[in-house]
């Protein structure tokens, strides 16, 4: 009897998605643009002397080139503001999406690989969830609770965003879970923790990253509505308390365009900028998508 | 069928019997005794009518009993409609408050979803595979859906109402009218409304053009259309089977954004001072009503829910796979 | 003859170069004959049988000619390809499971369908052909769904070949059957020939015993090259290719019940197709390679309708 060696002719995937990823121009743009900004909330605070809310000269001033951004009503350097703004947006962004992030391939991974009573528990909890109004459930938490730090409103986020996630990733868990080499795993004795560590979640990284994005996104989108609505963090500036304030101030009657559009600019650049980026990685990770 | 409107129901119910949980359970979880301390931190208009409300509250709230009597007793309350008095707008009941303010609301969230959603549709489908529109069609909509809602509004309100002074900026109807069933009023409703809607429409039109795009590619790969490209279809066709079909997930799709929506609704209210939900939720807020907060919360809930469930039924009507699946008649 | 192919060759565009998938093959098939097409898997089968239909985004016509009646196929041309198909091209796809759209009810997308390339509908004869497979004609009016996955294949079946097509290219369709309905889609191909449906066929399969059962002609490619092709009775019991030698004595009986057996069971891997060496493709695996297989064998007729492509054969 001859017997065929069948080598295992996997291609190298992390060289040919680095290869697209560096041609990838919706992922250069996006990137880019998030790292410029995330260059200037991180270093930009160090080269500000003063607290953002400190009244430093002239109210109502439009930008100059001592405040690059101009002043509020209350003679506040938005600049100062705007580059403190920036760094809690992307806290709230990132902790939000890594907290949801978390949660979602916690149940989605529990979910799906399990299968059973437990998925079905899981996933009859995650529905309840989804179709809950977020925001209306953050209103009563925050509205009682209390918000003071930009962490306590990143965690209540992420508490109630992740069940999309949730879903989809049990989506694909369960299509992984009968994969040959998860069989193979299970037969020699593996614990299904370790499974899903080593086997499943390394195979489906990609669309984690993915998922992780549009969390971080839809986080600070949030954020920013619960900012305006008077629900934001009291002890930090972010771009969405900007927002809140210039409404509550009448900033667009006095004609102070420089007070409130800046922050939206900065929020819609960021959320944009994951976006795009998240399609050019799609797109990277995903050959059916290169064609055309 | 049964099994699936069973389960959709379950879920339903489920939300509902959580959402009024949560909604009993959080002012108790507050330290102390707490319709004295939302009392104490709430703006009531009239101070006289302070010992009145303790007394209503301490009546309803009902702490004398047990917590479960406590607990059936709010649900008494919501099936007999009652959600309280407003604090900030004593003695008016909240439930006064939310009915007043819930056709403003549908007024701007209806029209605003089903034609963003339709046109959205449309637009993704052509973009699809077609170099030059996609080209413009998925920039712009990225943009858009990155745009908090109330950025965009403020942005209209500023440009078309206060730079260009095409459009009023605030209010529901002029402070000088008074709602009735007339011509003036009804233009003037409609000229206020102009603004909010077309906001909301913008941001939420990305979304859908974005959905649809992807979902459709998915759609021309599939098999049937290989099928039908390998039996010399035309390209319209295909095009149309596939949209017919891509349609089908953006009605899912629907369903799981309506919070977003509703959301987007509520933070655009509030920058044009619409008089629907938003701008109570606001007042609550500022005034520390939470009564008033709660009733627009199981408010939110329930109508998200209906409208839930009205998808649900659509999504039966229109995939007739759901239909013939759940009939059993397979072969 | 119905269909002519001279020295054909279609190659695959990826990132390291050209996958040389088919790489100037030519044979042909006669009015009503039906022509079995073997060989490991990636040799190029489905490459050939795409080229002859619908070449997919990464495929890339590089030479060589379609001739079908009498009219060469312009097969590099999506477009102008489009009147050839279904009317005198036509495919029964590997994936016939989920080959009709979904969301639409039988008999409307093949009216749909036909109405499209401005053909009217002949609804006797759709209902002569449904008896035919023995289909119910009330499938017309179900959703794919509906119908199990055997019927399913019977439809696109007959789907396929409603227009008479003069070609009819089947690939793999029967992998995923079990043996008694490969069978019954064997007989039926048979029937859709025997009575004038189409005209000639190119049936692909890994498995020489199936097509042992339905071809004429058995063809045999090996890494994007015709090896042999001959007579069925002459490939299954005088094969003179070494590589057709080795498939024949690694299948347990040809021709016998379980037909399962797929090709593998030779030593060794197929070359790459992306820079190929030159020469006899096979010469690594063959048994009896020598020098001059360092030369490319030429597909040398050495009986009558028995073509072989080994300096040892000729
Ligand atoms: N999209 C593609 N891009 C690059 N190379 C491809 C592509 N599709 C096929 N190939 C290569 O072309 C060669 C022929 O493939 P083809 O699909 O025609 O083989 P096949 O004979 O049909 O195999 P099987 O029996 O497995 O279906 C193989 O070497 C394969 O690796
Ligand atoms: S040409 Fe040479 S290597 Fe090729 S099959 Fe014939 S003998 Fe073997
Ligand atoms: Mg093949």
């Amino acid at each position: 009897m001859t017997t065929t060696t069948v080598e295992p002719l996997r291609p190298p995937v992390r060289w040919e998605a680095l290869y697209f990823a560096l041609r990838n121009t919706k992922l250069l743009v996006g990137m880019g643009i998030i790292l410029i900004l995330l260059g200037i909330g991180v270093i930009g605070p160090f080269f500000i002397d003063k607290p953002p809310s400190e009244y430093v000269g002239m109210q109502m001033q439009p930008p100059s080139g001592e405040f690059w951004l101009g002043t509020n009503t209350f003679g506040q350097d938005l600049w100062a503001q705007f580059v403190h703004g920036l760094r809690t947006t992307f806290l709230v962004g990132a902790l939000g999406g890594g907290i949801a992030a978390v949660i979602g391939m916690a149940i989605g991974f529990l979910a799906g690989y399990k299968g059973g009573w437990i998925d079905e528990i899981l996933t009859m909890f995650t529905n309840v969830v989804l179709v809950l109004p977020t925001l209306a459930v953050l209103f009563i938490l925050n509205a009682y609770i209390g918000v003071r730090g930009a962490g306590m409103q990143a965690l209540f986020i992420g508490l109630t965003q992740w069940p999309w996630a949730a879903r989809s990733i049990r989506a694909q868990t369960f299509s992984l879970r009968s994969r040959d080499f998860v069989d193979l795993a299970r037969l020699s004795g593996v614990g299904s923790g370790r499974i899903i560590m080593r086997e499943i979640a390394p195979n489906m990284s990609s669309y984690l990253l993915l998922t992780f994005i549009l969390l971080f996104g839809g986080s600070i989108l949030i954020a920013s509505s619960l900012d305006f609505i008077g629900l934001g963090p009291t002890d930090a500036v972010s771009l969405g308390l900007m927002l809140q304030q210039a409404h509550q101030w009448s900033a667009m009657h006095l004609g102070l365009w420089w007070w409130f559009i800046p922050p939206g600019a900065g929020i819609t650049l960021i959320v944009g900028a994951l976006y795009v980026a998240n399609v050019g990685l799609d797109e990277v990770f995903n050959p059916k998508l290169r064609e055309l | 069928m049964r099994r699936y409107f069973g389960r959709k129901l379950l879920v339903y119910g489920l939300t509902f019997f959580m959402a009024v949980t949560v909604n009993w359970l959080v002012p108790r979880l507050m330290p102390g005794d707490p319709v004295a301390s939302m009392l104490a931190r709430a703006r009531v208009a009239q101070p006289e009518a302070q010992e009145a409300l303790r007394v209503y509250y301490n009546n309803l709230f009902g702490f004398d009993q047990p917590w479960w009597q406590q607990y059936l007793n709010s649900w008494g309350a919501l099936f007999r409609g009652d959600f309280g008095i407003s604090l900030w707008a004593f003695p008016t009941p909240v439930a006064d408050l939310l009915t007043r303010a819930v056709p403003y609301s549908l007024a701007l969230l209806i029209p605003s979803i089903l034609i963003s959603w339709v046109i959205g549709n449309r637009l993704g489908a052509l973009a699809a595979r077609r170099k030059v529109l996609d080209n413009t069609v998925l920039p712009v909509s990225y943009v858009l859906t990155a745009t908090p809602y109330l950025w965009l509004a403020a942005l209209m309100a500023w440009g078309f109402g206060i730079v260009w002074g095409i459009f009023p900026v605030a209010g529901g109807y002029s402070f000088s009218m008074t709602p009735s069933f007339t011509w003036p009023f009804f233009v003037d409703l409609l000229w206020h409304w102009v603004l909010p809607f077309a906001s909301l429409f913008l941001v939420a039109l990305g979304g859908w053009a974005i959905g649809m795009r992807n979902v459709i590619i998915y759609e021309l790969e599939s098999d049937y259309a290989n099928y039908l490209s390998a039996l010399g279809a035309p390209q319209k066709l295909i095009r149309r089977y596939a949209f017919r079909n891509a349609v089908l997930p953006q009605i899912t799709g629907l369903a799981l954004q309506l919070g977003v929506l509703v959301a987007g609704a509520l933070v655009t209210e509030i920058v044009f001072s619409y008089p629907g939900l938003g701008s109570l939720i606001l007042a609550a807020i500022q005034n520390k009503d939470f009564f008033l907060l709660q009733g627009a919360f199981l408010f939110i809930v329930l109508g998200v829910l209906i409208a839930n469930f009205i998808i649900d039924v659509i999504y039966v009507i229109v995939d007739p796979r759901t239909r013939v699946g759940m009939a059993g008649a397979s072969a | 003859m119905t269909l002519e192919v001279d020295d054909l060759r279609v190659y695959y565009r990826t990132l390291k170069g050209d996958v040389q998938a088919l790489d100037g093959v030519s044979f042909g098939v006669k009015d009503g004959e039906i022509l079995g097409l073997a060989g490991e898997s990636g040799c190029g089968k489905t490459t050939l049988g795409k080229a002859l239909i619908r070449l997919d985004g990464r495929m890339k016509h590089v030479g060589g000619s379609v001739t079908l009646d009498d009219q060469v196929l312009p097969i590099g041309d999506d477009v102008k390809m489009n009147p050839y198909r279904f009317k005198q091209v036509s495919l029964i796809p590997q994936y016939s499971m989920s080959a009709m759209n979904p969301t639409r009810k039988i008999g409307r997308m093949v009216r749909e369908l036909l109405d499209s390339r401005k053909v009217k509908l002949d609804l006797d004869e759709l209902h002569n052909r449904l008896d035919l497979v023995e289909l119910p004609r009330e499938v017309l009016g179900k959703y794919p769904i509906e119908l199990s996955g055997g019927m399913k294949q019977r439809m696109v079946m007959v789907i396929s070949t409603l227009l008479n097509p003069s070609l009819l290219i089947a690939d793999e369709i029967t992998s995923a059957l079990d043996v008694s309905t490969q069978k019954a889609v064997v007989t039926t191909l048979k029937g859709f020939r025997d009575r004038g449906f189409v005209k000639s066929m190119l049936f692909i399969t890994h498995d020489i015993s199936l097509t042992n059962q339905l071809a004429d002609t058995i063809m045999v490619m090996y890494a994007g090259k015709l090896a042999e092709k001959a007579p069925a009775g002459v490939v299954v019991n005088a094969p003179k290719h070494p590589y057709t030698q080795l498939l024949i004595s690694s299948l347990p009986e040809v021709g016998v019940r379980y037909a399962d057996k797929r090709l593998t069971g030779i030593p060794g891997n197929p070359p790459s197709l992306l820079n190929p060496v030159p020469g006899c493709r096979f010469r690594d695996r063959c048994p009896l390679a020598f020098d001059k297989c360092a030369e490319e064998p030429p597909p040398v007729e050495v009986e009558k309708d028995h073509v072989v492509a080994c300096w040892k054969a000729a």
